[in-house]
């Protein structure tokens, strides 16, 4: 198999993906407004009732809306690699999912052209959020949205492939809303997303303790840290981690004789 | 002296859980030869398209795509393979173009030549007035004309047909029908076509009767009509997955 059959075949999953994002522009809007609501409305009605100690990477007191801005870049990073899975689960259903799956190259190949096309499409909403935050003079220092880049492809594919191996579990479009319910909802809320670790354990040890092992914390941390041109290095290393339990987990998951494929009946 | 073997099944099995969808089929495709896949609905046609694609696995048995072995050598095998599934697979918002430069690209085709060989069989299937309109625009025979164009882009040496001419207008189908059967005996493609519908078999067909899961009847049309007795393919398939055909 060639280097550049490859290639050719990345380009046209992402090309795909970003071809349906540009077209599909009430996904764009719908993809922006979340955060963007949590942002100028949420934030700015718990500003006054939330009160945040300095603490890394934030050399000085900050306001709400500056703490949670890395914590809406994952936000968008979650829902976007969800709705991925969500896409493949309809693809699935409406067939064409299956054109992919009988294209002559290795199957964990095609699973990460998938999830790849996925994070190019996150990453591109992030920075769209990041540039109508800046304009509201919600602003990291300018290097930090460079350091952003790289922390953004590693949160985003850890998240895409939590999505794509939930979608590997998922038969049914129905069966969605469960996903919902008991994996978006609590990895948002039990995160640092929107408050700090140490507010958490004001509150509830347990709470703590759950908030510390999600994932998606330690994405958003590697997100903050990088805005502001640190590196989280423990972040670092538990996101790199998930990513890969998630992804093997998912090439197992869509394997024909091995995964969850074999049990549901093909793909 | 006989043609190449484009495929080969041998003593595949295959179940759901514990229901057995297939059991110990044994057969060969050769190039040029347009074998139907005869049988009722729940046969186990598309299961056995599943598995000759590897959406399915079965360890019982082998497949060998024009020598590659499925389970050893995937990508070879699948790479010598066109498929048309039973449901649209196209990308209904995308264009016709669009689509069939999708799957070059899946195939490692450049995008000039996959132009070149886009035009050649959209032009065969008096298609290219139409490549730029979207999808969801044409109608049931275009759309799959356009899915045996995408099948064939690759130039591939095998072409599976899961039931194509479903839900398709009598002419439409006929087309279909008669544009498969020239490809197999022009370029020596084999063809391997599941089918429920009796009218849809040349007499020089070879047939593979599939009735729950297993293989009634594996030869020509005029083999099969002397295996079973019978004056007319219909009364053969009656008989042999006892009146079930359509």
């Amino acid at each position: 198999m060639r280097v550049t059959h490859y290639w050719r075949a990345l380009w046209g999953i992402v090309g795909r993906e970003l071809w349906r994002f540009v077209t599909q522009r009430e996904r764009f809007v719908s993809a922006l407004v979340r955060p963007l609501v949590w942002l100028f409305v949420f934030a700015a009605g718990f500003r006054a009732a939330l009160g945040l100690a300095i603490s890394p990477p934030y050399e000085t007191y900050i306001l709400y809306e500056v703490y949670i801005t890395p914590g809406l870049c994952g936000m968008i990073q979650l829902f976007n690699g969800m709705q991925s899975s969500l896409s493949m689960v309809y693809d699935r259903e409406m067939g064409s999912m299956r054109i992919l799956l009988v294209s002559p190259l290795p199957r964990w190949f095609l699973l990460l052209s998938k999830l790849l096309a996925g994070v190019g499409v996150s990453v591109l909403q992030v920075y769209v959020f990041l540039a109508i935050a800046w304009a509201d003079d919600i602003q990291a220092p300018w290097q930090g949205y460079l350091w952003a880049m790289p922390a953004l492809l590693l949160s985003g594919l850890m998240l895409g492939a939590l999505g794509l191996l939930l979608s590997s579990f998922i038969k049914q479009l129905e069966n969605f809303a469960g996903v919902m319910n008991f994996v978006i909802f609590p990895m948002f809320f039990l995160s640092t997303a929107l408050y700090p670790l140490w507010k958490l354990k004001e509150s509830s040890i347990l709470l703590h303790q759950i908030a510390q092992y999600n994932p998606f914390s330690q994405a958003v941390e590697l997100i903050r840290f990088a805005l502001y041109g640190q590196l989280n290095l423990h972040a670092l290393i538990y996101t790199s981690a998930a990513f890969a339990v998630f992804m093997a987990a998912a090439i197992f998951g869509y394997n024909p004789s091995k995964g969850m494929m074999s049990r549901k009946g093909g793909a | 002296m006989k043609a190449t073997i484009a495929l080969a099944v041998d003593q595949l099995s295959f179940a759901y859980g514990a229901k057995k969808a297939l059991d110990r089929l044994s057969f060969q495709i050769y190039a040029g030869e347009c074998t139907i896949l005869l049988g009722p609905n729940g046969a186990g046609k598309t299961t056995l398209f599943s598995l000759i694609t590897r959406l399915y696995d079965s360890h019982d048995g082998h497949i060998a795509l024009c020598g590659f072995d499925l389970q050893q050598q995937t990508c070879k095998a699948l790479a010598t393979v066109g498929i048309v599934f039973q449901q649209t697979t196209l990308d209904m918002d995308m264009s016709v173009m669009d689509n069939l430069y999708y799957h070059a690209a899946l195939h490692g085709i450049g995008r000039k030549q996959a132009g070149q060989r886009i035009e050649q069989e959209l032009q065969r299937l008096n298609m290219w007035e139409r490549r730029q309109e979207k999808v969801r625009q044409l109608n049931g025979g275009h759309k799959r004309r356009v899915e045996i164009a995408r099948a064939l882009l690759h130039q591939p040496s095998l072409l599976l047909l899961d039931e194509p001419t479903v839900g398709l207008d009598v002419p439409s189908r006929q087309a279909i029908v008669d544009y498969v059967h020239q490809l197999a005996r022009e370029t020596g493609l084999a063809v391997l076509w599941a089918s429920h519908l009796i009218d849809e078999i040349y007499p020089g067909d070879h047939l593979l009767v599939l009735h729950k899961g297993q293989i009634k009847a594996n030869g020509t049309v005029n083999e099969v009509l002397t295996l079973t007795g019978t004056a007319s393919i219909r009364e053969a398939s009656q008989q042999l997955t006892q009146g079930e055909a359509t």
